[in-house]
C-alpha cells in the first residue's frame, strides 16, 4: 500500500511499524511533525506507545535511553540545536551502549529557515562514535527506521538518523510495510554505571565496534555505487543524491552515501577510477573534510570548501547542477516592485501587548537592554517593536540578563516564553535568585508551545508555583493579562518591578490566539 | 509529461489546502508527486511557498530548478513575482489581483500591477468572486479553479473530485460551497 507522506511522517510511521514503544521529544522545526503523527496514529494509540511531549531534549534523550535499557525500542526526536541540549546524555549513551533499539532523530535546518544556525548533526554522530543514517527520500526515511532499530540492537549502540528540512517537510508516496510487534520488557543486566573504571572499559568496547560499523557501511544497501565513464567522481550524501540525478541522470560516476561511518573502500575505489571527487552534501562540509584526509593531500577533492558549491545554505538543484558543469539560470529578471515580507506576530497576539507595554516603560530608561529567547516572541526584535537585543539559545534570556546585571547594566530585562522557561529557563532563574541579581524576568505565558504550532507546554498552570519554589519573593511574582485595555496596569507593574532591586518575575498570561481559535472551532463541531 | 508548480502567498492564506487537493488528485491519477512545503517561522504572516512537482515519470529533486516552473499559482500579486527566477520560458502566472498589505514598504500598487501585466499572467479578484458565490473563505478554491485548465496533467473534473474527497469530513455544505467557488474560478479565467 502506498501513502502520501511528509518525510517526518514517513519516519514516524516507519518507527511505529518497526515496533516502537516510545517517542520522546521537544517540539522544534523541522522535527515536530514526527511526534505529532505518532500521537495521532491509531496503531500507536492502541499499543499505548509513549508520545507525550518532554520538557526538553535532554529529558527526552534520557527517558529514551531508559526505555532502551528496559529492552524496548525508543525514538528521540529533535531539531539540530536540540542535539546541543541533550549532548551530555547522547555522547554518554554511546559509552553505556543500548539494549532495545535507540534511534536519535536529528532534523537539521540548512539555510536556517526556522533556526539560529546550520550546524550539522553528522558531526555529533562522528563525535560520539556511533553510526548515522541519512535518507535521500521519503521511502528511505521510512525503510531506514526498521534498519536503524535492527542495527542499533545488533551493534548495541544508538543510531543517529539525520534529515534536513527539505526532506522533513516534503511529501511523496511511500510504500508501507506490515507492522511488527513491540519488543518485550527485558531490562539490561549489564552495568551502565559510568564510574571511571567501568567507563574506560566501555569506551574501549565502543572503539572495538568501529570496524563492524565500517563494514556495515561498506555493505549497506543505502550506500550504492553508480558507474559511468565520467572522470569526475561524485559523493552524493543524503538528499544531494536527488539533485545529482536531476542534473546528470545516469551520467554520474558516484557513490551515494546514506550510512556512516563513511564507506571508505567504496570511496577509494571511486577515487582510483576518477581524476577528482566532488563532494555534494547538505549542511556543513563534513564528508569533504573526512575525504581529504582519507585520500591524502595530492588528490583533488572539491565541494563547499573549494567554492565549487556555496559554503552556506541548503543545496539547490541549481547549485548542484552548476557544480557538475551544467548550465542553469533564470529566464525572467527579478521583479522591480518587490519588498521583503518577514514573518510577524499575529494580530491580536498577547506578545504584542507585552512589547507595547515594555517599550512604553523602557523609553524612560535609555540604558536598558531586553534579552530575548527562542519562540514566536523573538519576532519582537523586528519592527514595529524592535525591543530585543539578543536571542541566542533556549533559556539564555534570563542568564544573559543576569550576567549583564552582574556587570552593572540597568535595567536588565529578560523576555522568555512559557515553554522555553520550563525547557531551560528555570535553572538560570535559580542562579539569579541565589545571587539576588537585579533583573526583571517576563514569562510571556500563552499556555502553549506557539511557534511550532501549539503543542502542550510542560509548565502550564505551574508558573507561579515554580517561581516561588525557586525562591522568588511572593510580592515580586506578578501576573497580568496582556490586553490593550489593561495597558495602564501592565505598565505600572513593569515600572514597579524594574525599580525593585532584585529578581522579579512578571507573568503576562493569555492564550495563544491560534490555539484559542482552534479550541473554539473544536467546541463548535 | 511533467508539471512543476510553485504555490505561493502569505502565511495563513491557505496555499497548503490547494497543495493538498492537487496532491489528492495526483495520487488518484497515479502520478508521481513531490511537494516541498514551508512550515514553522514563515507561516506567521511572512512569504510562503510550496514546490509541487507532478510527473508521469519518477521525480528526483523535491525542489524546482530555476526556469523550471510551468506555473506559478499565487494568492497575492506581489508574491506571484517573488519567484520569477523559477518561471520557465513558456510558464505562466495565475494570481489573485488583490494586494495583501501587512508591511510598511509594500511597493506602489499601480506600478506593481503594471509590472505583473507585462508578464505572462492572468489575475483575478478572487476574494470578490468568492464572496459573490456565497463562500467568502473560498478564495483559494477560486484560484485553484482559475489555474485548473493550466495544470493540464490533471483534468478539471479530477480536481473537482479531489475537492469533494478532501472536504468530505467537513460535510456536504462545505463541499458544495468549495465546488461552487472552484467552478466560478474555472469560468472566470475563460480558458
Amino acid at each position: 500500500m502506498k501513502k502520501l507522506l511528509l518525510g517526518d511522517e514517513a519516519i514516524a510511521l516507519g518507527a511505529i511499524n518497526a515496533g516502537l514503544s516510545g517517542v520522546y521529544a521537544y517540539p522544534g522545526t523541522p522535527s515536530t511533525e514526527i511526534t505529532e503523527f505518532i500521537q495521532n496514529n491509531p496503531l500507536a494509540k492502541e499499543r499505548g506507545v509513549h508520545s507525550r511531549w518532554c520538557t526538553n531534549e535532554k529529558t527526552a534523550m534520557e527517558a529514551a535511553l531508559g526505555m532502551s535499557y528496559a529492552g524496548k525500542r525508543a525514538l528521540v526526536c529533535m531539531k539540530h540545536v536540540g542535539m546541543n541540549v541533550c549532548a551530555d546524555a547522547f555522547v554518554n549513551s554511546a559509552i553505556t551502549g543500548v539494549k532495545g533499539g535507540l534511534v536519535v532523530l536529528a532534523a537539521d535546518d540548512p539555510s536556517m529557515h526556522s533556526s539560529q544556525n546550520e550546524q550539522d548533526s553528522r558531526f555529533y554522530a562522528k563525535f560520539a562514535l556511533v553510526p548515522c543514517f541519512e535518507p535521500s527520500n521519503q521511502q528511505e526515511a521510512y525503510d531506514m527506521m526498521a534498519s536503524a532499530f535492527d542495527f542499533s540492537e545488533r551493534i548495541g549502540e544508538p543510531v543517529v538518523l539525520r534529515v534536513v528540512t527539505r526532506l522533513a517537510h516534503s511529501r511523496a508516496a511511500v510504500e508501507i510495510t506490515e507492522p511488527v510487534a513491540e519488543k518485550p520488557l527485558s531490562p539490561s543486566t549489564d552495568a551502565w554505571v559510568l564510574l571511571p573504571g567501568i567507563a574506560r572499559r566501555k569506551y574501549v568496547a565502543l572503539l572495538e565496534k568501529q570496524d563492524a560499523m565500517k563494514a556495515a557501511s561498506e555493505e549497506s544497501v543505502y550506500n550504492k555505487v553508480e558507474t559511468s565513464s565520467s572522470k569526475m567522481g561524485v559523493l552524493a550524501c543524503g538528499i544531494a543524491y536527488n539533485y545529482v540525478k536531476e542534473a546528470v541522470g545516469n551520467e554520474a560516476n558516484l557513490v551515494k552515501i546514506s550510512q556512516y561511518p563513511l564507506p571508505e573502500e567504496k570511496i577509494k575505489a571511486l577515487a582510483a577510477k576518477c581524476d577528482c571527487l566532488m563532494v555534494i552534501e547538505d549542511g556543513q562540509p563534513v564528508v569533504e573534510e573526512m575525504v581529504k584526509g582519507l585520500l591524502g593531500a595530492g588528490y583533488p577533492v572539491k565541494g563547499r570548501l573549494t567554492g565549487d558549491l556555496p559554503r552556506t545554505g541548503e543545496l539547490t538543484p541549481d547549485s548542484v547542477a552548476k557544480a557538475l558543469g551544467k548550465e542553469t539560470g533564470a529566464v525572467f529578471a527579478p521583479a522591480q516592485n518587490m519588498a521583503a515580507r518577514p514573518p510577524q506576530l499575529c494580530q491580536g497576539c498577547g506578545h504584542r501587548d507585552v512589547y507595547t507595554a515594555l517599550n512604553e516603560v523602557l523609553a524612560s530608561y535609555p540604558d536598558h537592554r531586553v534579552f530575548g529567547d527562542i519562540g514566536c516572541y523573538t519576532l519582537g526584535a523586528l519592527p514595529p517593536f524592535k525591543s530585543l537585543s539578543s536571542c541566542v539559545d533556549m533559556g539564555a534570556s534570563i542568564t544573559m540578563a543576569k550576567g549583564a546585571a552582574d556587570a552593572g547594566l540597568f535595567p536588565a530585562v529578560a523576555v522568555i516564553g512559557d515553554s522555553t522557561f520550563t525547557h531551560s529557563g528555570m535553572t538560570g532563574l535559580l542562579d539569579a535568585v541565589n545571587d539576588k541579581s537585579n533583573i526583571t524576568v517576563v514569562i510571556s505565558d500563552n499556555l502553549t508551545t506557539g511557534m511550532t504550532g501549539g503543542q502542550d507546554s510542560a509548565g502550564t498552570n505551574k508558573f507561579e508555583a515554580i517561581c516561588l519554589g525557586l525562591g522568588v519573593e511572593p510580592e515580586h511574582v506578578r501576573v497580568v493579562v496582556p490586553l490593550p485595555k489593561n495597558m495602564p496596569e501592565i505598565t505600572k507593574v513593569i515600572k514597579e518591578e524594574i525599580e525593585y532591586k532584585g529578581v522579579s518575575v512578571i507573568i503576562p498570561r493569555r492564550e495563544c490566539i491560534q490555539t484559542f481559535a482552534r479550541h473554539a472551532r473544536a467546541k463548535k463541531q | 509529461m511533467k508539471k512543476d508548480i510553485i504555490l505561493c502567498g502569505v502565511g495563513g492564506q491557505g496555499i497548503l489546502s490547494i497543495a493538498t487537493i492537487i496532491g489528492e488528485a495526483a495520487t488518484r491519477a497515479g502520478l508521481y508527486l513531490k511537494q516541498a512545503e514551508v512550515h514553522g517561522m514563515s507561516q506567521r504572516g511572512g512569504d510562503v511557498q510550496s514546490n509541487l512537482r507532478l510527473s508521469t515519470e519518477p521525480i528526483w529533486s523535491d525542489l524546482i530548478a530555476e526556469a523550471g516552473a510551468d506555473l506559478i499559482i499565487s494568492m497575492e500579486p506581489m508574491e506571484s513575482m517573488r519567484y520569477l527566477a523559477y518561471l520557465s520560458k513558456e510558464g505562466r502566472i495565475v494570481t489573485s489581483s488583490k494586494p495583501f498589505v501587512n508591511i510598511p514598504n509594500y511597493p506602489d500598487e499601480a506600478a506593481m500591477q503594471k509590472e505583473l501585466d507585462t508578464l505572462p499572467s492572468v489575475k483575478l479578484d478572487i476574494e470578490t468572486v468568492a464572496k459573490d458565490c456565497g463562500n467568502p473563505r473560498g478564495a483559494n478554491m477560486v484560484l485553484l479553479g482559475m489555474a485548473a485548465p493550466a495544470i493540464g496533467i490533471l483534468s478539471v473534473e479530477s480536481l473537482r473530485e479531489a475537492i469533494a474527497t478532501v472536504f468530505a469530513r467537513k460535510g456536504e455544505q462545505v463541499v458544495e460551497a468549495n465546488l461552487k467557488a472552484f467552478d466560478a474560478g474555472v469560468k472566470a479565467c475563460g480558458m
